[in-house]
């Protein structure tokens, strides 16, 4: 009897919206749950480091002669000076790669994703990744020995920018590549349907497309050989006043000033070094700011 | 199901999106005479396509000729070095590189630690960078993904040397009570077994395995948040068209759509952990005896190594020594690569 | 086109912007005022090269700063750059010409050809020059020890790890008065090549029967190493029953306890001060005695039989060309190094360094004129 009931009672279809199951359930709030604990992760030891640096160094940045003095001159007791020279050089030296890395980079990607077809390709792509686990110290010395053993052109900030070079490229490459591999295949078609060249289309079209997620990955890449120590122990001397000119001469740069500073063990040394990594961090944090409005800005609306 | 897939380019697998093969042929016949009987070609080879073609095929080669070239220096500093050593270059625990006629090192302690640290950095960093990405991708208000992306990436803005710094002055004596513990209450597996140095200060592989995953977050998050944001939103929507939790759909259209992009990025971090210099330097402390295996040992990667005697290297078989190691680092990181390329690529083609 | 080119505008000029407004003109307040009243140094001739190169110690850096500093005061204009890349990397650069003068923990080693490669580039002999003299500290971490007195041999078998603990009779035997712990020593030393770790192992040899060798490695085979001096330091204040061995200037910084030294001439410890290191350069032998190539004996200073003398200090020399190929370098250099044994001697001891007794001086000015 119940049973007949319970048949002419149901609805003749079943609902639209079923009830989600509780295993079902459980795993999507142990997702979530384990999301926001992996992001709350990573905020932990940033958070950490830059009060690290902030309580170490923010002193240093403000007084005004940080930013527009040299240290020439300066004993190593002295709270005097400043980190304009090193400024200058970190800048000047990252200027002079990314000239470089940018360009080569960006058209190595293209190739791989336009172009390449076959062996060559391949072979690039796995020397991309080779090129990125090639440690600092190794390319440096590599850049010694070719530039100022085989060529004998002297130390300089230059060969310092061609070491920062082999370092960056990988990154900016492969980001371009995987940003390339994202741009729809019909927007390319469609360009060469209306007769556009494959060159056009690749300039106009699918880079601006692809363009903000270039532009973050040369981001990352600056942000990572701003930092580097290695190239500049080895390849350019330690000078304490202003340079301007990258081929020639002694250029200081924010990681050098850090090095040579922890070898001075007054607590004006120790103010330095912090100083010139808390610098370096706004300097960095300043270029993705400028490179997220451009790419903000320049974008090519897509939805 | 596959017809729905977004077409992504991919060099060397034509055969999988008709559409591409046909593309290029009408390119082909637009821009080349390449004589396709029956359609009528403007038979211009446009100088500006092979102007372009040539720039980037030549960036391609620049690069191939610059790991080539580092390659070529790497053996040419090497070899006289190997050839003079008195032990065997792949099992000896020794470095003793003082006397040029008595050469004694091998690397078989440098590989340990360097493996060692680049899989404690990519066991913590990977799961925590696709968190994070799925994070500000999927879960996070769309307003607030921006400045939430914009401080994950400035870990990517702290100098290496810094890193190195904080490392030794604040991670490693917090670490320290917790390394004490692991090794107290796990001292059976040999992981955790006691190390060759003492645990005061914390300056062992664990360490530097977990400053390591703090730098490669940045690098492995960005590019994956870059790849989920681009998942085609058909596919979620169809997704969740059907039913399914948010979980269930990032599993079914995220992640498989994301995962070379994730790959890669994780393999860019594995070649920053493998190629780490100067942080390590300053953290991980040297021991005297011979490496164990265990996370708490000391020791040099094999960048440290070359860092912590570059500043002395005046003779020719000493360094050339040092140089071996950095060329083992360079085939390493081909064998790691390839092994990479072989899963990710293999799962990809299907 | 119109957007990018007002970016573009704006970049440049704040680039303009950027490299106008820097200056190098930095006048010490602060510094003491000593510098202006040794200023009865001899007149030097400034009319050599504008700005000298050179590379070499990481331990004399320090001193560099000073001597450059009394350097720019002397000659305005004249200045010299200095990177701290590592003795080793000091010699090679000299040799290889890109240098004018090097900084090294010691002297040319004619073991591995190092006088011929320098008089090959410098077209005539090299000399070195001990102008910097740092005293290297003994420094431990030992709960309830405040004093503690140790000798070379008893510092040697702590170090290759035959003696383990604090308490062990050894130590206690030169610290009748103190409480020693049954801790462990932890030693820590230099994991990088540094001369200050070959100048210690120097020591250990000739004075405490040391048997594992000297060299810019650590032989001793226990303990765990830091990279650097700072590292060292950090990692000793870290560990319960550390020890180590550090520059003096780091010691001061870093506020760590510094071991008195009973020297080979018996009697009370000595502590490590600005005099007692000088007592122990005046009692120093050369390894030529006469000629200009000044390099030491070391272990005349390791053994050394005057009374209050502190015997452990790192010797770092200046290697110059006798005569240089361009007379510019040759002046500026002269200049430079004349300086820096007069004026700046005046705030060495502040910074952990031991100005030179007047003996020596006296050596290195000969020597130094004779520089062209």
């Amino acid at each position: 009897m119940t049973t007949t009931e319970s048949t002419l009672d149901r609805p003749a279809s079943p609902p639209a919206f079923q009830p989600v199951s509780g295993s079902r359930k459980f795993k999507n709030t142990a997702a979530t749950a384990l999301v926001t604990l992996a992001f709350l992760v990573a905020l932990v030891p940033l958070v950490w480091l830059l009060i690290t640096v902030i309580a170490r160094g923010y002193q240093a940045l403000l007084s005004a002669d940080w930013w527009t003095h040299s240290l020439k001159g300066v004993l190593p007791k002295d709270f005097e000076g400043g980190a304009y020279h090193a400024i200058i050089g970190t800048l000047l030296q990252t200027l002079v790669c990314a000239v470089i890395a940018v360009p080569v980079g960006v058209l190595a990607a293209v190739y791989l994703v336009e172009y390449g077809r076959g062996r060559l390709a391949r072979v690039t792509t796995f020397m991309v990744d080779i090129l990125s686990g090639v440690p600092s110290i190794v390319a440096a010395l590599f850049i010694f020995a070719l530039w100022i053993g085989t060529i004998g052109l002297g130390q300089s900030a230059f060969a310092v920018s061609l070491a920062l070079v082999l370092l960056m490229l990988p990154v900016v490459v492969r980001s371009t590549e995987e940003m390339l591999r994202l741009v729809p295949q019909e927007l390319r078609e469609a360009s060469y349907a209306l007769g556009v060249p494959k060159w056009k289309t690749i300039m106009r079209i699918v880079l601006p497309t692809a363009l903000s997620g270039v532009v973050t990955g040369v981001m990352l890449a600056m942000a990572r050989v701003m930092g580097e120590t290695a190239p500049v122990l080895v390849l350019v001397g330690y000078s304490k006043s202003i340079n301007f000119n990258i081929f020639d001469g002694n250029m200081t740069s924010l990681p050098l000033l850090i090095y040579n500073e922890l070898n001075n063990p007054n607590p004006a040394g120790q103010q330095r070094v912090w100083g010139a990594a808390l610098t370096l961090i706004l300097l960095i944090m300043l270029f993705n700011l400028v490179a997220a409005l451009v790419s903000r800005f320049s974008a090519i609306k897509t939805k | 199901m596959s017809d729905t897939r977004p077409t992504r380019v991919r060099p060397g697998h034509q055969e999988e999106t008709p559409d591409d093969r046909g593309g290029s042929r009408m390119i082909g016949a637009m821009t080349s005479d390449s004589g396709q009987p029956g359609v009528r070609t403007a038979a211009v080879r446009r100088p500006g396509d092979t102007i372009f073609r040539t720039l980037t095929t030549g960036a391609g080669l620049a690069i191939v000729f610059a790991i080539a070239l580092i390659g070529i220096f790497l053996l040419i500093k090497a070899v006289p070095s190997l050839l003079a050593d008195k032990e065997n270059f792949l099992t000896s625990a020794n470095f003793v590189t003082l006397d040029p006629n008595n050469l004694m090192f091998g690397i078989r302690d440098l590989l340990i630690v360097t493996v060692l640290c680049s899989l404690v950095a990519l066991v913590i960093a990977m799961p925590v960078s696709l968190g994070i990405a799925l994070f500000l991708t999927q879960y996070a208000p769309a307003r607030l993904s921006r400045p939430f992306a914009y401080i994950v990436d400035l870990l990517a803005a702290v100098p290496s040397i810094v890193y190195g710094l904080w490392g030794i002055l604040v991670l490693g004596p917090a670490l320290e009570p917790f390394e004490t513990w692991l090794n107290a209450t796990f001292g059976w597996f040999p992981l955790f077994a006691k190390g060759n140095i003492p645990l005061a200060g914390a300056g062992t592989i664990f360490t530097v395995g977990v400053v390591l995953a703090v730098m490669l977050l940045p690098i492995i998050t960005s590019v994956t948040r870059e790849v989920f944001r681009q998942t085609p939103v058909m596919q979620i929507e169809g997704a969740l068209a059907l039913g399914a939790t948010k979980w269930e759909v990032i599993r079914t259209t995220v992640l498989p759509f994301g995962r070379s992009g994730y790959i890669a990025a994780s393999m860019l971090g594995l070649g920053r952990a493998l190629g780490e210099t100067v942080a390590v330097l300053l953290i991980l402390h040297a021991s005297p005896t011979p490496s164990t295996g265990s996370l708490f040992d000391g020791g040099y990667t094999f960048a440290s190594k070359i860092a912590s005697a570059a500043s002395e290297f005046s003779q020719p078989l000493p360094t050339g020594a040092y140089i071996a190691a950095g060329l083992v680092l360079f085939v390493l990181t081909f064998v790691v690569n390839a092994v990479a390329r072989s899963i990710a690529g293999g799962k990809a083609a299907k | 086109m119109k957007r990018h080119g007002v970016a573009l505008g704006i970049m440049a000029a704040g680039a303009l912007l950027l490299t106008a407004c820097g200056s190098d003109n930095n006048s010490a307040t602060g510094g003491s005022s000593n510098t202006s009243s040794t200023s009865a140094a001899p007149k030097v001739d400034c009319s050599g090269k504008k700005t000298l190169k050179a590379s070499g110690s990481t331990a004399q850096k320090n001193a560099m700063d000073l001597f450059v500093k009394a350097y720019n005061d002397a000659c305005d204009g004249n200045d010299v750059n200095y990177t701290a890349n590592g003795s080793g990397a000091g010699v090679s650069d000299f040799t290889g010409k890109q240098t004018d003068f090097a900084g090294s923990d010691s002297a040319l080693d004619p073991k591995k050809g190092e006088p011929d490669k320098a008089a090959a580039a410098c077209g005539s002999p090299a000399w070195d020059l001990p102008v910097v003299f740092g005293p290297i500290t003994l420094v431990y971490n030992v709960k309830g020890v405040s004093d503690l007195n140790l000798d070379a041999a008893t510092a040697a078998k702590i170090f290759d790890g035959e003696i383990k603990t604090w308490n062990d009779a050894a130590i206690k035997k030169l610290n009748p008065s103190a409480t020693l712990p049954s801790t462990a020593i932890s030693v820590v030393y230099r994991s990088d090549q540094s001369g200050t770790t070959d100048n210690f192992q120097q020591y250990l040899t000739s004075a405490g029967g040391w048997t594992k060798g000297a060299g810019k490695t650590f032989n001793g085979g226990v303990g765990s190493g830091a990279s650097g001096n700072p590292a060292v330091a950090t990692s000793l204040g870290q560990t319960d029953g550390g020890i180590a061995y550090v520059e003096w200037s780091f010691a001061q910084a870093n506020k760590l306890n510094i071991a008195s030294i009973v020297t080979t001439a018996g009697g009370t410890p000595v502590k490590v001060s600005a005099d007692s290191v000088g007592k122990a350069i005046a009692s120093a032998a050369f390894k030529n005695p006469s000629g200009n190539d000044l390099s030491l004996d070391l272990s005349s200073i390791h053994k050394t039989t005057a009374t209050g003398a502190y015997p452990l200090l790192l010797a770092t020399y200046e290697i110059v060309c006798s005569k240089y190929a361009d007379p510019a370098t040759g002046k500026a250099v002269k200049a430079f190094l004349s300086t820096a044994i007069t004026a700046g001697q005046a705030d060495l001891a502040t910074n952990g360094y031991a100005p030179l007794p007047d003996s020596l001086k006296a050596k290195l000015t000969t020597a130094i004129d004779a520089i062209s």
